[in-house]
């Protein structure tokens, strides 16, 4: 059997680097000796984030000022405005969504599933296990310095994103009532839509480490005992938080979507009036 | 193993060299049966084609962790590798782990991760508390009981983009490292306090949670949702959360956490 001799793909050993091993790895954007689909999984993130940034932006931002496209229909309030805040001083061609949205893109942002993606997707770093990344990442400190440090203030943004959920589902609650009496698709959308983002808020990593991983002992006081169990089952929707993310951003483009094609008249809303 | 009319031949590309020489990789074709692994396949090639073929290797099931390697560029255990699931139209390529320096073949210098490992502040139990006395529940400990089923295959380490591809200012200890310290962190008895460590000198905050070492962990233990998550929530804790700040600064010890609970076991001060 003969033996063929190749010259390998890879690069001289490097060995001037600091406080790393100093291996022989692959350097520079996509280089790797993996033979499968690696870019499939980080381009189908990409596109899907940008599929969901380009529409929330115009939707939020641009439908209703420009193309008077309503936000609100029939007692159906988008849930990018919600809760409606609509000060005098805002001038017109200023969406009230900008007055919310902060709070869940902050979350979103900070969050760690998101981070993992985005890192992987957008910023390359790296686009995929094993593959290599632009050699400008190279002394790039991360989540030590500005601006990605500030990933660390995630549990400021959780707090925050508890306000406009509560005013999801009293939305979603009070759309069943506030024209009559009805049972109308549109509320069992607004009502998915804030279970879905309460799944996602509550299998937070933050919200398990506040509520119990900060214990050391779960055993040393009935409090703790307490907080034990309510930490295991957050730990249990936080193996799923990925899914809890994606879910919840489709969610809540689909429900902000029904709401608009109800305002342009494109859809009527089934509903079951009593 | 003979080769018999039987068998079927699988074209395996190894790396040979060392650093002096740079390395090729060489093609070698290996008769397989069903069940093979890679593992399987270099011993072949080793007792029939390269005697001198370099491979660190010791129980062939999964435990010790001297086998890693690189199989078709992904990191893992070659005696966990099966062939029969790795792609048969391309060779198999197998190369050394590329994260650490290459002594020869598939064989690496590991040794920096034991010197990393070295500082670490080891496990420090009450002082006032006699071995004897040690008492802990079962919810106290399985957090922990997860990161010792690590088998140190540097598998984590290899496939970590920070060690692979980044020149780093400062040290970064790594998954591997990472999920010990969560393992004395979290340990019920333990008194120490090593976030200071973590932030600078274990370099946490290089960590970009892509979970490539989870993805990679032969042993299963969530890396970055049991143990990195966790200390860099304790890591936020200790220096950028300023209600935690503050509330240390006005009763001088920190909110919650190892320091000054009580030892598991023992009544605590509300009588439970």
């Amino acid at each position: 059997m003969a033996e063929i001799h190749t010259s390998p793909d890879t690069l001289p050993a490097v060995s001037t680097r600091m406080h790393t091993p100093g291996g022989t790895a692959l350097q520079g954007l996509g280089r790797t000796s993996r033979r499968d689909f690696w870019w499939l999984q980080p381009g189908i993130v990409a596109a899907g984030f940008g599929a969901f940034i380009v529409y929330s932006l115009f939707s939020a931002l641009v439908w209703q000022p420009m193309f008077h496209v309503p936000y609100e229909v029939d007692g159906y309030l988008s849930p990018f405005f919600s809760p409606l805040i609509q000060p005098n001083w805002l001038p017109w061609w200023i969406s009230p969504a900008v007055l919310i949205l902060w709070i869940p893109l902050g979350f979103r942002t900070t969050c760690y599933y998101y981070r993992k993606a985005y890192y992987r997707s957008y910023f390359a770093d790296p686009p995929a296990c094993a593959v290599g990344e632009p050699t400008i990442h190279r002394r790039y400190a991360m989540e030590r310095a500005f601006p990605f440090i500030l990933q660390n203030i995630h549990r400021y943004f959780l707090y925050l994103a508890f306000i406009p959920l509560l005013f999801l589902w009293i939305d979603a609650l009070y759309s069943f009532v506030n024209t009559g009496p009805r049972f109308g698709l549109g509320g069992l959308v607004l009502l998915v839509n804030a279970g879905l983002l309460t799944g996602y808020s509550f299998s937070c990593h933050s919200l398990r480490h506040i509520v119990g991983g900060r214990l050391d002992c779960f055993s040393c006081s009935s409090l703790a005992r307490v907080r034990y169990r309510a930490w295991q089952r957050l730990t249990g929707l936080n193996q799923d938080h990925m899914l809890w993310a994606w879910v919840s951003l489709v969610s809540v483009a689909l429900a902000d979507l029904y709401v608009r094609l109800l305002a342009w008249g494109v859809l009527v809303d089934p509903a079951i009036r009593l | 193993m003979p080769v018999g009319r039987t068998h079927r031949l699988r074209h395996l590309r190894v790396f040979r060299g060392t650093p002096e020489d740079g390395g090729e990789l060489v093609e070698y074709s290996v008769p397989v049966q069903e069940g093979m692994v890679v593992l399987d396949a270099l011993h072949w090639i080793q007792a029939n084609r390269a005697p001198d073929l370099a491979v660190r290797w010791n129980c062939k099931a999964a435990k010790c962790g001297s086998c890693s390697a690189e199989v078709n560029g992904r990191p893992t255990l070659t005696c966990k590798t099966r062939l029969s699931d790795l792609p048969e139209d391309i060779p198999v390529q197998v190369e050394p782990m590329r994260t650490f320096p290459l002594v020869r073949d598939l064989v690496t210098d590991v040794s920096w991760n034991y010197e990393v490992n070295r500082r670490i502040t080891p496990f420090t139990p009450p002082e006032d508390a006699p071995e004897e006395a040690w008492r802990w529940q079962q919810e106290d400990i399985e957090r922990v009981q997860e990161f010792r089923k690590c088998i140190e295959c540097f598998l984590c380490q290899d496939i970590c983009h920070v060690l692979r591809n980044h020149e780093t200012r400062n040290p970064f200890m790594g998954p591997r490292f990472l999920v010990r310290a969560a393992g004395l962190e979290l340990h019920p008895m333990d008194r120490a306090d090593r976030t200071p460590y973590l932030r600078d000198g274990g370099g946490i905050g290089y960590c970009n949670i892509t979970k490539c070492c989870t993805e990679v962990c032969p042993e299963h233990i969530k890396i970055t949702d049991n143990a990195i998550i966790p200390l860099k929530e304790r890591v936020a804790d200790t220096y950028y959360d300023p209600v935690q700040v503050a509330w240390r600064k006005l009763f001088g010890r920190r909110s919650e956490g190892g320091s000054g609970q009580p030892i598991p076991g023992q009544p605590s001060a509300d009588g439970s």
